[in-house]
């Protein structure tokens, strides 16, 4: 058996939501989902699929030529799939927050800020929220300053917004009629009722619940043969810390 | 006659006043790094920061400076390194005014400039805090019966005009136009700024405009109030199509820059040496 790194597993993970997209967008800060992107578009053209991916902090993997604005007019017009969003807190309503802890006029630590998220949130059919530490501490209750919220009232233009949630201990898919998260795979290592301990919020467990699927060779061979060059242009210190290229 | 002012990159630290409104751009576009230098050296004060839509090291160093106010930003990090040290501890403080924004908004409130219209309508961003802490934003119910949907709310945004704005470019032609690539939002952040300089690699004694594919990715001369040739003069940010961001570096200052005094022993060496 070929040995994995956690990184490799949530990449394939993420890979396999997104197989039914066209165009598929990365943002900032983002080395796993870059990389499951690239993967999923490798993937698909040995099936004969097209998938685009625009890699926002990439030179070659950027599909953009009217300015950092041109993401955010994409994603309104509909043309971009799926996009990833993290935070420094996520709570049980699939609100966000990548601002600070604390109150926000007398903060506790203070975080870079809510980049795009305020409108691609609304504007994106499948946002993936993308999350490695998975603790008490980072999924809350209730976030502390919602960057962008996880549902809207019926008077806001919203055709986007969660579909799934995943760290490095599980993942969730959000309901959006219920407005609540429900567990369907844990990582394999992993019991239910450590993730429960670990969740700051409450939610569901599908009846159907699974571990994390493991890649199969031809993926972890595009991955370490392919992949992991095309990442090194734009994310160089994680493609030399996961494979050393 | 010349058809552009070339000056020395202190004569374009001069134009930058104490107050100003100052445009940053984001970390790909063309980081004026050895101008922020010269402009910390100078000792500037209370500058108010609109990032499009984000800074790094640029905003971080002039925020650790001292030279800073106010800041309207969608994100200061040091990105693959971290948090943006100097600016984290500055807001938690209290030191300077965070005015937290979203990054189509940062475009937009320019866009509106462009144009010259005094606000511009925005999807998204309604319900969240951002939205509940910008007094300076406004929801209405769209006006519209032949577009967009009825009942809809939406989000109307200032327009937003710069003091000034610095970026620096890899090429000028004999006529002073701009080589910017496909980085068009500093041809928005121009369009939106009452004096733009810019520092840039070389001078080239060519027309841009002599040829469709470079006359297509400049910017036009008409927009700029003078040009300085400085080599190097993003490191260690990137210059696109250039050179890369010096990794190193930003790791060193992203240890550094923890502390105030680690910052400070940095910048003594980065300034001076």
């Amino acid at each position: 058996m070929i040995e994995l790194k956690r990184e490799e597993l949530l990449i394939s993970q993420l890979a396999d939501l997104l197989v039914n997209d066209k165009h598929i967008a990365v943002g900032a800060a983002s080395p796993i989902p870059g990389a499951a992107a690239l993967l999923a578009k490798e993937e698909a053209k040995l099936q004969n699929n097209r998938i685009r991916v625009t890699i926002l902090h990439s030179n070659k993997y950027n599909n953009f030529t009217d300015g950092a604005r041109e993401l955010f007019d994409c994603a309104a017009q509909g043309r971009i799939d799926t996009f990833f969003l993290g935070g420094v807190q996520i709570d049980g309503e699939a609100n966000i927050n990548l601002v600070g802890t604390g109150s926000y006029t007398k903060i506790q630590k203070r975080f870079p800020g809510s980049f795009g998220s305020a409108l691609m949130y609304f504007v994106v059919p499948q946002i993936i929220l993308f999350r490695e530490e998975h603790s008490p501490r980072t999924l809350v209750d209730k976030v502390d300053f919602i960057s962008a919220p996880g549902f809207s009232d019926e008077n806001i233009y919203r055709p986007g917004g969660p579909k799934f949630l995943l760290t490095n201990r599980a993942l969730f898919k959000f309901n959006k009629q219920k407005k609540r998260f429900c567990l369907l795979k844990i990582h394999n290592n992993e019991s239910l009722e450590n993730i429960i301990k670990l969740t700051g919020f409450k939610f569901d467990v599908d009846d159907k619940i699974t571990n994390m699927s493991i890649p199969n060779k031809t993926r972890i061979d595009i991955l370490r043969n392919k992949i992991s060059y095309m990442v090194s242009e734009f994310y160089p210190e994680f493609a030399d810390k996961i494979w050393g290229v | 006659m010349k058809q552009f002012d070339e000056l020395s990159l202190l004569e374009i630290v001069d134009e930058v006043k104490d107050g100003d409104l100052i445009g940053i751009p984001a970390d790909y576009s063309g980081v004026p790094m050895m101008f922020t230098k010269e402009l910390i050296k100078k000792g500037v004060k209370d500058l108010k920061l609109y990032c499009l839509p984000l800074t790094t090291i640029q905003g971080d160093m002039l925020i650790g400076s001292g030279c800073v106010s106010e800041i309207e930003a969608a994100a200061v990090t040091l990105g693959e390194f971290g948090l943006a040290p100097r600016f984290s501890e500055a807001v938690e403080a209290g030191h300077i005014l965070i005015k937290d924004s979203t990054c189509p908004a940062l475009h937009a409130q320019l866009q509106a400039t462009e144009k010259s219209v005094p606000f511009m309508p925005l999807r998204g961003v309604i319900g969240s805090d951002i939205q509940k802490y910008r007094k300076d934003w406004q929801v209405i119910e769209n006006p519209m019966k032949c577009s967009g949907h009825k009942n809809e709310q939406i989000l109307l945004l200032p327009a937003v005009q710069l003091d000034v704005l610095i970026f620096h470019a890899p090429c000028v032609d004999k006529n002073g136009n701009i080589q910017i690539g496909r980085r068009r939002e500093l041809a928005t952040l121009t369009h939106a700024s009452k004096k733009v300089f810019v520092t840039t690699e070389q001078i080239l004694d060519i027309d841009f405009f002599d040829n469709e594919l470079s006359a297509a990715t400049c910017l036009p001369a008409l927009y700029v109030d003078g040009i300085s040739v400085v080599e190097n003069g993003a490191w260690p940010c990137a210059l696109p199509g250039v050179y890369g961001q010096d990794n190193d570096e930003i790791k060193k200052y992203s240890i550094a820059a923890k502390t105030q005094k680690g910052f400070e022993e940095y910048m003594q060496n980065y300034l001076f040496n």
